[in-house]
């Protein structure tokens, strides 16, 4: 009992808010996308991306520097998959596929290119998001630590989902997009442009998952490791599909997946083995992907 | 409103040539249409109506010609450019966002907006006011998924309303609907063009010419054939026009003495994926000699009927009886070896292999035919024979059996499907909607083609939602509604009987008579 009243203390709770948050910007994008009719497999390597903009950008010119860098390089890369997909109607899977092994060659060799070290590049140059502390909501006992001493990433991301869904549901360009999504040739009949469109929900994708790799490198660490990502934007695709492209549904799919993590970190350094518990967020992943297959079938068998 | 000549028209076209490689699709076509006029649009399949339109709507540039409206001359670089013109357009296959609300699909594009945000109880209001306007029942906040298919198509009219739309065009608008429901889209339309609104619609159905246009444009091989008022024409000169002949004389239905029974059901119960009884208890039977037709609204368990006796679904109870042997819990093959024969409803992802050649989908279902090999090895010669033939019997027009059928006209492409069943010979053919989407003129020959099998002394299943196809054709009539048949009717006592339709349609709806 008090062993498990040690595990789930209030620094578990304020990990998981930042386990979760480049989740979370991630799965944004991706979910715009989705909702735009495009599935977006390149999370992971805009992510990655990101991460390594936000390192090079800070190094070179401040924490500011390091997110509008880590924003402008995931636009770039977005840029370049909406080239491919929206105006070469090449097949969105395929080119994802080949931009995340891009993302992940290209930070390997920019990382020897501009710091000439290999494996990872740490610096006191590198200046980190910092945490903001939050005075009164700060001394609330449970809601404090969650809360409280973040990266302002962390609070935009919260704000974003918000963002997000006024933007999609109550303003027009949300309509649009929807319509796109679902029928883009209903769309294209009422002069909506749905290829700009399109593109316009990639880029905007590649923004987020921009954020989502500065937190990363920036957030609670500063530095940047080769393949630092580590799977978090497939998890992020998971949780697009999970939270059915809605934002509070993925919000809450990615705290999920960003407790597991902060679960599995604590456990670490307990009788447990290592390997187990740095396990812990895929089986939630794959169980994540199970109850979407199950939920699929479900609602297959409503069709009439 | 009968247009009079001193009015300038609301909508003019001069000289309207549009080529496709190898094909003039429209060939210097005229067209000028009042305000407030009802024109129909006519023609066989091919005859350049939808790339008329498509030219229109500004989805096709015309290599010649002048679009006006009211005098004034328009170039239409996309749909956009259409639709800011005023001209609004009804696709056949329904341009809609399921999941939206209708006030979402109307505004769509052309959002009120409220302090930067969508506004959605302005654009609620705007759409209930025109749908007030013009006499178009639909609740805005319903969700077009819910709808039935005649309520989506008044959204599509309401989005074109909405638009300021002064030239409707509506592509073949009664395809699919029921004929309540096409009587309140006529009423519809009237009101439209009584308040100043320019209809154009394209149709196959001579009869909803005379019951709707004003006057009617008959293109044919790319051309203006004749524009007639619809007051001095009839159905058989319009059809002339169409085709370029006479049409055969009345179809000849020669009473005869029905045999054996060659189909029967026994309390079939089919039911859908959700579980429910989509076909409850049916029990029927289809003798020697005779046409069996079965009507009603799309959804009543007539596809599911059809599926399971065809072996594409299996029944949850009940026996479906070929030629007095129990085949339900037989294969396909196994079916068609014992003489069933089936012209399926989607003769695109069903009947046909559309990347296929003429020929190869000819053969399809022949495999066993002596003629078509050689020591067990497809032969060339055997299947040129063969599907030369068959083409030819059943007038398929196209210039090789090698051609891929995805290139044939819709009306082409239902003849091949006919060809291929019927030369089978089955003693058991299930036709489903086998005229829809066909011109006047291979819908004729595929109705002769059903009554030559019925003259033989073979057996017809006849699905269709033409009520006027079902009484032309079947001997005997049954209504599905609800999964059940509500109604068994004879054609002798229907024959002179004026509400014959209007009876089908009442039992299809769940009426009593």
């Amino acid at each position: 009992m008090n062993e498990l009243a040690n595990l789930f203390d209030a620094a578990l709770l304020s990990s998981t808010m930042r386990f979760a948050t480049p989740l979370l910007l991630a799965a944004l994008g991706g979910l715009i996308c989705e909702r735009a009719g495009i599935f977006n497999i390149a999370l992971e390597g805009l992510m990655l991306t990101g991460a390594f903009a936000a390192v090079a950008g800070s190094y070179y010119a401040g924490v500011l520097g390091g997110v509008g860098a880590a924003v402008v390089a995931g636009a770039a890369l977005a840029a370049l998959y909406a080239g491919f997909v929206v105006g070469l109607r090449s097949d969105e899977i395929v080119v994802g596929i080949a931009l995340n092994l891009l993302a992940s060659g290209l930070t390997v060799f920019l990382l020897r290119a501009l710091f000439g070290v290999k494996g990872a590049f740490q610096d006191p140059r590198i200046e980190g998001l910092g945490s903001v502390r939050l005075p009164l909501i700060e001394a609330i006992p449970i809601v404090g630590p969650l809360l409280s001493g973040h990266s302002w990433l962390v609070y935009a991301a919260l704000m974003l989902v918000a963002i997000v869904w006024v933007v999609l549901f109550h303003h027009p360009l949300g309509l649009r997009l929807r319509g796109v999504g679902e029928q883009p040739d209903a769309a294209a009949t009422l002069g909506v442009n749905t290829r700009r469109v399109q593109a316009a929900a990639l880029i905007v994708s590649g923004m987020l998952c921009g954020l989502a790799g500065a937190q990363l490198s920036l957030g609670s660490v500063t530095l940047f490791v080769e393949g630092m990502s580590a799977g978090r934007g497939w998890i992020a695709v998971v949780a697009v599909l999970l939270g059915r492209a809605h934002p509070v549904g993925v919000a809450v799919a990615c705290l999920v997946f960003g407790f597991t993590d902060s679960l599995g970190f604590r456990l670490q350094g307990r009788d447990i083995p290592s390997q187990l518990t740095e396990m812990l967020p895929y089986v939630v992943t794959l169980i994540g992907l199970a109850i979407i297959n199950s939920r699929r079938a479900q609602q297959k068998g409503l069709q009439p | 409103m009968v247009a009079t000549s001193s009015e300038a028209p609301a909508l003019e076209l001069r000289g309207i040539v549009k080529r496709f490689p190898g094909v003039l699709a429209n060939d210097h076509i005229d067209l000028a249409v009042a305000p407030g006029e009802i024109r129909a649009l006519l023609g066989e399949n091919g005859a350049g109506k939808t790339t008329l339109m498509r030219v229109l709507y500004g989805l096709y540039p015309p290599d010649d010609g002048e679009i006006l409206l009211d005098g004034k001359a328009q170039r239409f670089r996309s749909p956009t450019d259409a639709i800011h013109a005023g001209i609004g357009m009804v696709h056949q296959h329904f341009m809609l966002f399921p999941s939206l609300t209708v006030a979402e699909n109307v505004v769509y594009g052309r959002e009120p907006q409220r302090w930067g945000l969508l506004d959605r109880t302005a654009a609620a209001r705007q759409v209930a006011e025109l749908a007030e306007r013009y006499g178009l029942q639909v609740d805005p906040a319903a969700r077009v998924a819910d709808l039935p298919v005649g309520s989506r198509q008044r959204v599509e009219i309401l989005k074109t309303l909405y638009r300021d739309a002064r030239v409707l065009i509506l592509d073949e608008p009664t395809a699919v609907l029921t004929p309540q429901e096409r009587q309140g889209l006529f009423q519809i339309l009237r009101e439209l063009a009584s308040q100043g609104k320019t209809v154009i619609f394209i149709t196959h159905k001579l009869q909803e010419v005379m019951d709707l246009a004003d006057h009617a444009t008959v293109l044919r091989g790319g051309m203006v054939e004749a524009t007639v008022a619809v007051a001095d024409s009839s159905p058989e000169a319009l059809c002339r026009h169409m085709v370029g002949r006479d049409l055969l004389p009345q179809l000849a239905k020669v009473p005869q003495a029905t045999g054996e029974s060659l189909l029967a059901v026994n309390n079939l119960v089919v039911l859908d994926n959700t579980g429910r009884r989509i076909v409850d208890q049916v029990s029927f039977e289809v003798r020697a000699g005779e046409i069996v037709g079965l009507a009603g609204v799309a959804g009543n368990g007539q596809s599911e009927l059809v599926a399971a006796i065809a072996g594409l679904r299996s029944p949850a109870a009940g026996r479906i009886l070929l030629n007095q042997d129990d085949v339900t819990a037989t294969s396909i093959a196994a079916r068609r070896q014992a003489g069933l024969a089936y012209i399926p409803e989607d003769r695109n992802r069903v009947g046909l292999a559309l990347a296929a050649s003429v020929a190869d989908n000819l053969i399809l279902t022949g495999r066993h035919n002596p003629t078509l090999t050689q020591r067990g090895v497809l032969s060339q010669a055997g299947i040129e024979r063969y599907t030369t033939d068959l083409v030819e019997r059943f007038d398929i027009k196209i210039a090789s059996v090698r051609e891929a059928v995805d290139h044939l006209s819709g009306g082409n492409r239902q003849k091949v499907v006919t060809a291929r069943e019927l030369a089978q010979e089955p003693l058991v053919l299930i036709a489903e909607q086998p005229t829809q989407g066909v011109d006047v003129g291979a819908a004729e020959s595929i109705h002769h083609n059903l009554l030559a099998v019925r003259d033989q002394g073979r057996a017809v299943l006849l699905s269709s939602a033409e009520s006027s196809e079902i009484l032309a054709l079947c001997d005997r009539i049954l209504v599905m509604f609800e999964g059940r048949i509500v109604g068994e009717l004879l054609a002798e006592e229907l024959a002179n009987d004026p509400a014959a339709e209007a009876t089908i349609g009442l039992l299809a709806a769940g009426g009593e008579v």
